[in-house]
């Protein structure tokens, strides 16, 4: 299996050819000409596989329940190794999750609880016990914030996770800047001395004016992967596997664990992947954090997703209601249907939908307000359950404890 | 009712079993035994009948000079020490159905007998011919160790040969060995099969040692076994693991709450077909939203144990720092 990309180099932010080609690294996502990402061109470039309906159908059937909404919808369509983890599972063996946040705002919109989301059914379906990294000390370094603030946004962003429903008997949070140290930082340390300048350089484009805390920190992403970097958790269980949901974007990271893994005796973990949640605007890329109207917050009361859908939202719908008729919806670019193909669970009704808008018997209104209608509900179940979480969830989420109940 | 010492060698004679019989005066003991066959060349052999605390039988037949300790062997077997007993003398007529001093593998030919266990010296493996008494104490039987296999297993029981002189340490990392040997009452016959599985040291292939109760027709395949034993592993029965199971607690408010709806509603309607699928619907919708709401408890109620138990610690540890000044 391939598991380096096919160009020589990386698709690191190191290699870009003017606007020719699309960037996908962990510090930005630009489609090519301001165009579409090409998913199937990420794939063969990066190496990993495509997550075919055969593997969604064994998941269905191992777990005993249909699959998540964003497994059904293709939204996490690619992977590494997720056959093994699910062989794993299937002989009896268990495995952890690992996912994580880089805490570089206090608002948080529905992209970011994408995963969190996927992760929760993930947890709940497998019942297996779950780490979450939140990285303070990636975004005190590349956002230029200091120790304190990006500790404290770190902590806020938490209750934001915690309110996405994980089970607390099974979950742990920890943030760089309090956990590092003992084990963990062993690892750090194996990790590092596996991975050359010259290599960090062509997977994520450092370059010499780069300052060495962002050239070192990619091992701090890489070894919650390992087992024994939670000797609290998991002693013992050196065999542990471990399964990574995230975005794409943070597949250069894993590429390298993988390929350290096995050279300092560890198991490769293996990853489930997600495309990007598109901006209000478009699909041109990632949702900004900077700009509060190219997404919908977890803040946002039901008059500001009216309003932003309303006004923001990018339709595919014909420019007068004659020529919709006619021509129907263009359901490619239209933003408020790919919304609801992530959020709408009823596959029925999103079919009959797509349907009808794209015969253009349904109009751009119609779609809208079913779409805010979805996403209000969901927001405000979130805001309720977040009003929920107190500081002393936070830290309990966080103490460094034995969780017995894990693989119950 | 049992069987008698004719019948017995007459189904020796349908399995194609070889034997050689040696009639004498009724003995007690195997030194009395020893007057009249002990010049013959076969092994001797001395068998017991014994009982554990829960009521449970063990037929150990063993070579006439094998050490035999009950303290060893109670505890090799998971029975603690002291856990095996010499049985009744009832016992020998009641469940082996042989007189006193009869003691024999061959009885357990009997059904009442069923729930015996068999062990077996493993001396008796490399011996030509070994001597026991065929249901009664007038004859001694003379038969080799595959020819008591073959007749074991045509009744259905899997041999099993132990040395029985062996003295393994038992304890938390050493698991007694013997303990796949302690029968098992037919009835509850999955649950002790969890039971035996789980406590053999060897791990997952607790499938290899046949149940000497199980008759054929209720042997389960390998592969349900195993996915029995991992189902039991599984959902062990931790109280508090199955109080804090969401899923499961949503689901049977759910089911509740519909029911009664369904019940009432379905009074009045004129197509009592649509009452259902509402109530799947609303079950649908409030499920996931009960389901959230719950987690939100659930980890609610644990931070406040949580920081109980924080604060618990700390009173007690500044006590106990404070009292050694």
């Amino acid at each position: 299996m391939a598991e380096e990309p096919t160009k020589a180099g990386y698709a690191g932010g190191g290699d870009r050819e003017g606007d020719d080609e699309q960037v996908v690294n962990p510090w930005e996502v630009t489609a090519k000409d301001g165009g579409k990402i090409d998913y199937d061109k990420l794939i063969e470039k990066f190496g990993c596989q495509r997550l075919d309906e055969s593997l969604v159908r064994r998941v269905e059937r191992l777990t005993g329940r249909p699959a998540h909404v964003f497994l059904r919808r293709g939204v996490f369509f690619a992977h590494r190794d997720f056959n093994e983890i699910l062989d794993v599972y299937e002989r009896g063996e268990k495995f952890f999750l690992y996912t994580g946040r880089g805490p570089s705002s206090e608002a948080l919109h529905m992209g970011h609880l994408v995963p969190f989301m996927f992760t929760k059914y993930l947890q709940d379906a497998f019942k297996v016990p779950l780490v979450i990294q939140l990285t303070d000390d990636e975004k005190c370094m590349w956002k230029n914030l200091t120790v304190e603030e990006s500790k404290r946004l770190a902590r806020e962003n938490a209750k934001d996770i915690i309110a996405c429903g994980f089970d607390i008997t099974r979950t742990f949070i920890f943030s760089d800047f309090s956990y590092v140290g003992g084990a963990f930082y062993e690892n750090m340390v194996k990790v590092a001395k596996c991975v050359t300048f010259n290599k960090v350089v062509g997977i994520f484009g450092f370059t010499n004016e780069d300052h060495i805390g962002k050239i070192s920190f990619p091992p701090v992403q890489a070894v919650p992967s390992f087992p024994s970097s939670f000797p609290h958790l998991f002693s013992g269980k050196d065999d542990l596997r471990c399964l990574i949901p995230c975005a794409i974007d943070q597949d250069p990271y894993f590429r390298m664990t993988r390929d350290v893994a096995p050279r300092i005796g560890y198991q490769k973990p293996a990853l489930i992947e997600s495309s990007f949640f598109p901006a209000l605007q478009g699909e041109t890329g990632k949702m900004s954090a900077s700009d509060p109207n190219s997404a919908i917050y977890v803040t946002d009361s039901s008059k500001d997703i009216k309003n932003k859908v309303n006004r923001y939202a990018f339709s595919g719908g014909q420019d007068s209601i004659e020529n919709h008729r006619k021509y129907g919806a263009n359901l490619e670019v239209d933003i408020p249907v790919k919304y609801l193909g992530f959020f709408l669970e009823d596959d029925a009704e999103l079919d009959h939908i797509k349907k009808e808008y794209g015969a253009g018997r349904m109009l751009t209104g119609e779609v809208k307000k079913r779409l805010v209608e979805v996403l209000s509900e969901l927001v405000e179940r979130h805001q309720k359950a977040r009003a929920l979480v107190t500081d002393e969830v936070v830290d309990a989420f966080m103490a460094v404890r034995p969780l017995p109940q894990m693989f119950g | 009712m049992g069987y008698t010492k004719d019948q017995l060698l007459a189904r020796l004679k349908e399995l194609q079993i070889d034997f050689v019989c040696y009639d004498h005066p009724a003995v007690l003991t195997v030194e009395a035994q020893a007057k009249y066959v002990g010049h013959l060349g076969g092994a001797l052999s001395k068998n017991l009948l014994l009982k554990d605390k829960k009521h449970r039988y063990y037929v150990v037949s063993a070579l006439a000079n094998t050490n035999i300790d009950l303290k060893v062997l109670s505890q090799r077997l998971g029975l603690g020490k002291g856990g095996l007993r010499m049985a009744a003398e009832e016992a020998l007529q009641e469940i082996l159905q042989v007189p006193l001093g009869c003691v024999t593998p061959l009885a357990l030919i009997n059904d009442s007998a069923r729930d015996v266990s068999l062990l077996l010296d493993q001396g008796f493996k490399s011996q030509q011919s070994c001597y026991f008494h065929p249901l009664t104490n007038e004859v001694t039987l003379s038969i080799s160790a595959s020819s008591l296999d073959k007749f074991l297993i045509s009744i259905g029981r899997q041999p099993s040969y132990v040395d029985l002189e062996a003295n393994p340490a038992v304890g938390k990392d050493n698991p007694p060995d013997l303990a796949s040997l302690a029968p098992s009452g037919v009835p509850t016959l999955p649950d002790k099969v969890e039971n035996a599985v789980t406590s053999i040291p060897t791990g997952n292939d607790g499938l290899t040692v046949k149940k000497p109760t199980k008759l054929a027709g209720e042997a389960k395949s390998p592969a349900a076994l195993q996915k029995e034993k991992l189902q039991k592993v599984q959902s062990s029965i931790d109280p508090l693991a199955e109080a804090t199971n969401i899923e499961k607690l949503v689901k049977e408010i759910m089911d509740k709450t519909s029911t009664a709806f369904l019940n009432e509603i379905t009074k009045d309607l004129n197509d009592p077909q649509i009452a259902p699928s509402v109530s799947d619907v609303v079950k649908r919708r409030v499920s996931s939203d009960l389901e959230h709401m719950m987690m939100s408890l659930k980890n609610a109620a644990y931070t406040q144990g949580f920081q109980a138990g924080f604060q618990a610690t700390l009173r007690s540890s500044l006590q106990s720092i404070s009292m050694q000044k």
